[in-house]
Formats: structure tokens, sequence, C-alpha cells
């Protein structure tokens, strides 16, 4: 059981209040892009064992999308942030770095 | 003219360890847009005659209140008669506004859960931390009961207003009845 933070209304709630929409920071790439970058961006998914970013919507609540740091493992959720950015938080990725040295996913660490 | 009901018209169920009541008709304006600038403020005040909650909270007086939705979201309540005109008078004060209203009487049910097990029925029923040293008057949540979708707010003491899509009224009132069936004490609080 997930405990989630929304921080559009400042609710925590367990999972079920909430609905979860796939993996985080996903790239669509514009006109005059290649066909695996298409592919890449429909298909190629990370599966990771430890830390992993998604997109999460409050969907009995205030109904706002946002995104979410969680272990895949433990279940821990190291925080929520804004759906309006292309990358986690810096302070938020530091936390992580405090508990879990050395993760990675996809580009960031 | 026809005769205008809400979903259950009253229905009541009061052999329970609490009061289960549709409240009957209630008017609902849905206000959306920035609920930090003064002109939606304003609109919703103006209305319904309270002052403007804090997020997640509510502030409501008999028929009339402003619940808190969403960041960009108020529902003002106001009685059923009265909706047109507020609604007029709402949209003539937001004219210019990047803002929406609408009225969503019609679309919902109302439902008061009353006596002093109110508290334990409702927490059988929602993903929420009801103990009374966490959810107090004044606060407003949206959550789900059980399978729908219900926004609650302690509207007196020992009484949650809930509501509910008017689609979903019989299965809420339903579920509450089974949640206060006698002999179903829990004791926690």
């Amino acid at each position: 059981m997930l405990i989630l933070t929304c921080p559009c209304c400042g609710v925590t709630g367990e999972e079920t209040e909430f609905h979860a929409g796939g993996e985080a920071h996903l790239k669509r790439h514009g006109p005059g892009s290649t066909a695996d970058q298409f592919e890449e961006y429909l298909f190629m998914r990370e599966n990771p064992k430890g830390v992993h970013f998604e997109r999460w919507r409050h969907v009995y609540g205030c109904g706002k999308w946002f995104h979410a740091a969680r272990s895949t493992t433990t279940l821990e959720v190291y925080g929520t942030y804004a759906a309006q950015t292309h990358e986690p938080p810096k302070d938020l990725r530091d936390t992580i770095s405090k508990k879990v040295p050395g993760w990675t996913w996809r580009e960031f660490q | 003219m026809s005769n205008i009901v809400s979903a259950l018209n009253q229905k009541t169920y009061a052999d329970g360890i609490a009061e289960v009541r549709e409240i009957g008709l209630q008017g609902m304006i849905t206000l959306r847009g920035d609920t930090a600038s003064t002109a939606v403020k304003s609109a919703a005040t103006d209305v319904a005659g309270v002052d403007m909650p804090a997020p997640n909270q509510v502030n409501c007086v008999d028929q009339r209140g402003i619940c808190w939705m969403s960041p960009d979201e108020l529902l003002v309540l106001c009685p059923y008669e009265t909706v047109a005109d507020n609604l007029a008078k709402m949209r003539k004060s937001l004219d210019g506004a990047h803002a929406l209203s609408v009225d969503v009487s019609d679309a919902r049910a109302v439902f008061d859960l009353s006596g002093p097990h109110a508290r334990e029925a409702l927490a059988k029923l929602v993903p929420v931390d009801l103990s009374p040293d966490v959810f107090k008057e004044g606060m407003f949540r949206r959550s789900r009961m059980a399978q729908v979708p219900a926004a609650f707010w302690l509207h007196a003491p020992d009484t949650f207003r809930i509501i509910t899509f008017r689609s979903q009224a019989q299965y809420a009132f339903d579920l509450l009845k089974v949640a206060v069936q006698p002999g179903s004490e829990v004791g926690f609080f």
C-alpha cells in the first residue's frame, strides 16, 4: 500500500484514492523525428528494481496530475512533485541519494 | 409544473447506530477559476454569504456555504430556489474574468449521517483518518466511499454531510445503511 501526498491539494491518502498514470518524464519527439524515437516514446519503458518515477492522478480528490518517486521493492514513497516539469527536482534527487546511494534512472542519478 | 424532487426524496433510515437521511434539494454551483483572484473569491462569497474557506476547508451555515474542491474549483452552496438568481448574479460579477460557473444541483445527492456513532460508521467506508483529533469541524475532504466518489465534512458535531453523484444516490444510501446497521458499533473512537 502506497501512501501518497498530492502536491496540488496537500491531501495525504492511500493509493486507492489515486490512479497510476504510467512512467514519468516520457519525451514525445516532434515533427521530423525518427521511427526509433517514436518507438521509444511508445514502447520503451524502464523496469527498475528500486527507484522509479511515475505519474499519478488524485482521481477521487482534486483531480490533478502529479509526479511521484518511489521504490518498487520497498514501496517507500520518496516524494511527490508537480506535473509541470521535465525532470525530478534537485532536492528530491538529493533525498533519494541519501537513502539509496548510487541510484540511477534513465539519465537521472 | 412538475414537482421537483431530490434523488431519494428525503429517504431516511433511523433504526441503526446513526441516522442516515437524504437531505432533499440543495442548490449547488460549481465555480472554476483562479481561487486566489479577488473576482472569483468575491463572486463566491457574495452568493454564499460566508467567508472564503482555506484549502481543504469548508464554511457552511445551514444551506449556504463554500466548499474548497481543488486549487481551481469551489462548490458554492445556496438554497435550491435561489440557484438561478445567484448564478446570474455570479456570472455578472465574473464578467471578463477567466472563470466558469454552472448549476450542478440536480447532478448530486446530499446525505446527513448523524448521531454519536456517525464518525465510526463513516470511517468504515472511507480511506480517511476520521479520528476526532485529526478530522475536525471545518475540514472538507473529497475521497471515495466504498466504490463511489464522495465529499464530506462535519456539518455539526456528530453530523457528517456527504455529497455524492445523483446517479449513485441509491448505492450510497444502501452503503450507509449497512454501515449503520444495528449492533455494528466498533467503539474505536
